[in-house]
């Protein structure tokens, strides 16, 4: 049993090295990604490797000289599969295999186990896309993003809510995700600060299809206003079932519900009252946008679908600091990178003493022609 | 350990003996083999030892006494939420993991007990479809619990647990002597091993004594086994409540080495996945327990790393990904094993149990 | 007032689904005392067949009338179910019928997350959209009540459907040899009657029943996915043994009760403990229904079996 299974782990390795082939003469230095590139969103586990893998093309191409000598960076990528217990696993990987910085991982749940065995190994880490404010606030010195958190999309939501939408009264929704309800404590608390009332706080899962129950209590509480924190699989739903129920209050919801797919699902129940939220500027208004939109069409031949510039900035944060520490040592170039300043592809790249993007912009989408369109 | 040794083909049957020392040294040698592959394979074999003891545990409820339950990952979380509590700045409790674990063991006991009391008439399916509730309504609980008054931190989970300190001994902290160190993977692979050793030994002891004969009358016959005298309601109460000590202990060492607990962590998949590491391996017997545990935590792992390269070299695509692999193992895994070796893989050794009954007709 | 009855109307639609699915539990159970775990994953194959009937027919019919469309969509979805459902018992539950009872339980939760794989590799992960080709535009019968035409079918179809499987199992010589089955599998031989043909039928009326049930579902929602069938299912079962598992009747009303419960208590829970619980605990009253049901009367509300059947 153990010995067959010894060969089996030999084979597998066999054909993890023969992937990565690597030229003699300059000084390799690696750098990790992390993201699902398998499962249901791995689409978006691999716009982030292909963010991050074309930062590290072009430094290559440009020529980076650390330390005297001509470097070479290398991405190796990993596959977390939106799981926590692998996201360690593959962490670990990682640190094994020497990277010097990981760019990732995709989802909170995944970062901010996985951000330990960072630390432990004193490896920082870009999260190009973990929104959730926990991470943070952990206090590990080496743990960064390059995203607006949740904290900053809920008071956003919150705001926009009470002030462009003109609502008096709010029923915010959650569906017991971490991502979900965090998101939702921040907009009950910003709605409530600039003077909405929060009339109802009604709660369902990410596996449920029938929110009758809690929209019909809802109904009777007449909201301006309804905030639904979680994602399209159960947005699209809950909007027909809103449209079912004759209840015409405006609908938002957060980056979860921001895609392509909850207008598929939600079908005629979507309108012009229906928002939605997404951390970091449209791709066409970011200051780098449009310049990287073809060089990632030109390189790999798709679209970006989110965070690849999220992942862009993050691959080249970490370069920027180890050229101006002139070291590609992790503790030495980690001062470097927490001091870091540079104009990027999303915009300003520079953190807060936690480890936050300082400039992190959150933008506002309504629903118009069939599709999200960014408010002013 | 004799029947493991006897489980081996061709080997165990020749020098037992020999593949007894074998076992042993490959035992204590497997994290320094690990190693040499990455040490995420060490984190593996510590996780793979973690489930031997959740392996360990339900074998005693499903594979002795009889009791199928679905909801054993409950106990589990129950250990690991009890060392969150007590030992992470979440309430600002810090105690040493001889108080803590202890306490999670016996906070799942009483779970155990908890959940025995009011499922005593049930039997078989009726049981089965009640502890996925009682699994199913602690996970709720525990997502839920963050309001009016935070206990649990809801779906947030609770980060920064402490880890393992063995009066004064960080076992997170790897030991450097000169240049040369030795990893706090090791050191938790040791101390697990230590752990898993214990509870089979403990289990071993238990299996002969007479409270292990009683569970086996109690699993062959309810009836017959009343009718000797056996108080079945203690006999149940003491499977559920030793079953779930077993899984506290495997969840407040989980709390310790992962670092973070959140409710997502206990679903019934992972329920399901324990309970088919148990059939898999062979209900009601102990190296049963060890091997579908190690067995089907390493399948996976390895299944990854070559079902994925030899997808993405003929197909040019990854058609089935790691997580559908792992899902299809143990789903075909329930099934065939059933029909195929309902025994599993390791068959209980006669004189405790009666395989013949699972062969098909009494 | 318009809010309770809003609740009860909701309620009586997601109960005519459980009610639907719990026959097909109860009926199984009624013959065989196994819980076929596997059944909720029947639902949603039926509802995915379905989906991919009618996207069939958008692509080569697009003209064709909607309602016409779906009626072949179920008519092609509930055969694909009921080979399933024959398959199952086939291959699998009919060889353990001999073994000790842990044996077919667990071979039916593996078959019912082997199912949910299966469908996941076929039609991936992701939420489909389901068309709803009936309306799903709101009626309002009494004032500030709200119904969709889909609604009322489903809660018409259902009652309709139960009450064919009532007459059959109570009036035809059919539902005779299915009842003698289930009272005693070997006396019923004795007397002529081909056990094993029964079971198998058994499976696959109730599979049937799962697919229109699936439809339903997905008609409803406008959703169609791989794990959409392991709740409700759950519930379903819940609702047999509620209602007196081995009970037509029973099942039905365990399915109508708990469907209110559901939506009357989500609603009405933080009221009722005064904000210490609230709907995030939505998903806990069947279990908790199925706890107290089981260990206080374990009959259900209608049974005629009790829990201890060695």
């Amino acid at each position: 049993m153990k010995k067959t299974g010894i060969a089996i782990a030999i084979m597998g390795l066999g054909f993890g090295l023969l992937s990565n082939g690597v030229s003699a003469a300059d000084m390799v230095v690696k750098l990790g990604h992390v993201g699902p590139l398998t499962g249901s969103i791995s689409h978006l586990g691999k716009d982030n490797e292909n963010g991050a893998l074309l930062a590290v093309e072009e430094y290559n191409a440009k020529g980076v000289t650390i330390g005297g000598k001509k470097v070479k960076f290398e991405l190796v990528g990993e596959d977390d599969q939106a799981d926590p217990r692998t996201g360690t696993t593959v962490a670990q990987r990682l640190v094994d295999a020497e990277v010097v910085g990981v760019v990732g991982h995709l989802n909170s749940g995944t970062t901010i186990p996985a951000s330990r065995i960072y630390n432990q190994a004193g490896i920082p880490m870009i999260s190009p896309s973990a929104t959730n404010p926990k991470l943070t606030q952990q206090n590990y010195a080496g743990v960064f993003r390059t995203i607006a958190n949740d904290v900053q999309q809920g008071s956003a939501i919150g705001k926009f809510a009470t002030g462009a939408l003109g609502a008096k009264s709010i029923a915010i929704i959650d569906d017991r995700t971490a991502y979900g309800q965090g998101l939702a404590d921040e907009v009950e608390k910003a709605a409530k600060a600039s003077g909405g009332k929060v009339v109802a706080r009604e709660f369902t899962t990410d596996k449920a299809t029938d929110f009758m129950a809690i929209l019909t209590k809802i109904k009777a509480q007449n909201p301006d206003v309804i905030f639904f924190g979680g994602m399209d699989a159960q947005g699209g739903p809950m909007l027909r079932q809103l449209k079912q129920l004759g209840i015409n209050a405006k609908f938002i919801t957060g980056d979860g519900g921001c895609t392509g797919e909850i207008i598929k699902l939600a079908g005629d129940a979507l309108g012009s009252t229906s928002y939605c939220t997404q951390a970091g500027l449209p791709l066409d208004k970011m200051p780098g946008g449009k310049d990287f939109k073809e060089r990632y069409k030109k390189r790999f031949n798709l679209d970006v679908q989110i965070y690849a510039p999220y992942a862009y900035d993050a691959a080249a944060a970490m370069i920027e600091a180890m050229k101006a520490a002139d070291s590609t040592a992790p503790a030495k170039y980690l001062p470097a990178l927490k001091k870091i300043n540079f104009q990027g592809v999303t915009g300003n790249v520079a953190f807060d003493d936690k480890g936050d993007i300082k400039e992190g912009a959150i933008t506002v989408y309504q629903f118009k022609d069939g599709g999200w369109n960014p408010v002013n | 350990m004799n029947e493991l040794v006897e489980a081996i083909p061709f080997l165990g049957k020749r020098y037992p003996k020999a593949t007894k020392w074998l076992i042993i040294i490959l035992a204590a040698v497997a994290p320094l083999i690990a190693a040499y592959f990455g040490r995420s394979w060490m984190r593996i074999l510590d996780f793979a030892l973690l489930y031997m003891m959740l392996a360990l545990g339900l074998n005693l409820v499903v594979g002795f006494a009889g009791l199928l339950d679905l909801g054993y990952i409950a106990f589990y979380a129950v250990g690991a939420y009890t060392w969150a509590f007590l030992a992470s700045p979440h309430f600002g409790i810090h105690m040493p993991f001889w108080i803590v674990l202890p306490l999670g063991a016996a906070f799942a006991a009483l779970a155990g007990i908890m959940l025995g009391f009011p499922v005593l008439r049930l039997r078989g399916d009726y049981l089965a479809i009640v502890t996925l509730g009682f699994g199913e309504i602690v996970r709720i609980f525990m997502n839920n619990l963050n309001h009016p008054i935070n206990i649990t931190n809801g779906p947030q989970g609770i980060n920064a647990l402490d880890s393992l300190n063995l009066f004064g001994w960080n076992l997170s902290q790897s030991i450097k002597i000169g240049d040369f160190q030795i990893h706090y993977l090791y050191l938790y692979y040791y101390f697990f091993l230590l752990c898993v050793i214990g509870s089979i030994i403990f289990i071993k002891r238990l299996q002969i004594s007479r409270v292990g004969r009683a569970w086996a009358a109690m699993r062959d016959d309810e009836l017959a086994a009343k009718a000797i005298g056996i108080n079945t309601r203690n006999m149940k109460l003491l499977a559920f409540a030793l079953g779930a000590t077993f899984g506290g202990v495997a969840g407040g060492l989980f709390g310790s080495f992962q670092g973070f607990v959140s409710p997502e962590s206990f679903s019934l998949m992972e329920s399901i996945a324990v309970l088919t590491m148990v059939v898999f391996g062979g209900m009601g017997n102990i190296a049963g327990a060890v091997v579908g545990a190690l067995a089907l935590t390493a399948l996976p792992e390895i299944l990854r790393n070559i079902a994925l390269p030899v997808q993405q070299a003929v197909f040019g695509t990854v058609i089935l990904d790691p997580e559908v692999l792992r899902m299809l193992l143990l789903s075909l895994a329930m099934i065939l094993m059933m029909l195929l070796r309902p025994a599993g893989l390791v068959p209980a050794h006669a004189r405790y149990s009666r395989p013949e009954l699972l062969k098909g007709g009494a | 007032m318009e809010t309770l009855l809003q609740q009860i109307v909701n309620g009586l639609v997601v109960g005519s689904v459980y009610a639907l699915v719990a026959l097909g539990y109860t009926m199984v159970y009624g013959i065989l005392g196994l819980i076929n775990f596997a059944h909720g994953e029947v639902v949603m194959v039926g509802a995915l067949t379905a989906l991919q009937t009618l996207l069939f027919l958008m692509g080569v019919a697009p003209d064709m009338a909607p309602l016409l469309k779906l009626a072949i969509a179920v008519l092609v979805a509930v055969p694909v179910c009921m080979i399933l459902g024959f398959l199952m018992e086939r291959l699998a539950y009919r060889r353990l019928r001999g073994a000790p009872r842990l044996a077919p339980l667990i071979t039916a939760i593996g078959m019912s997350f082997l199912l949910q794989t299966l469908a996941m590799i076929i039609w991936g992960r992701n939420y489909h959209t389901f068309p709803q080709l009936i309306s799903t535009d709101p009626l309002q019968p009494i004032d500030g009540v709200f119904i969709t035409p889909v609604q009322i079918a489903i809660v018409i179809i259902s009652a309709l459907m139960m009450a064919g499987l009532i007459l059959l199992v109570t009036k035809t010589r059919l539902g005779r040899a299915m009842r003698a089955t289930a009272e005693n599998h070997r006396v019923a031989s004795l007397m002529g009657v081909d056990t094993n043909a029964i079971i198998a039928l058994t499976f696959v009326i109730g599979a049937g029943l799962a697919a229109v049930a699936g439809v339903m579902f997905a008609s409803n929602y406008g959703i169609a996915h791989y794990a959409m069938g392991f709740m409700p299912g759950l519930k379903a079962f819940t609702a047999a043994v509620l209602g007196g598992i081995g009970n037509l009747g029973g099942a039905m009303l365990g399915g109508i009760v708990l469907g209110l419960v559901e939506a009357v208590g989500a609603g009405y829970i933080e009221t009722m403990t005064f904000g210490f619980l609230n709907s995030s605990y939505q998903d806990i009253f069947a279990f908790v229904i199925l706890g107290i049901v089981l260990i206080f009367r374990p009959t259900g509300l209608l049974g005629e079996r009790v829990s201890d059947r060695a």
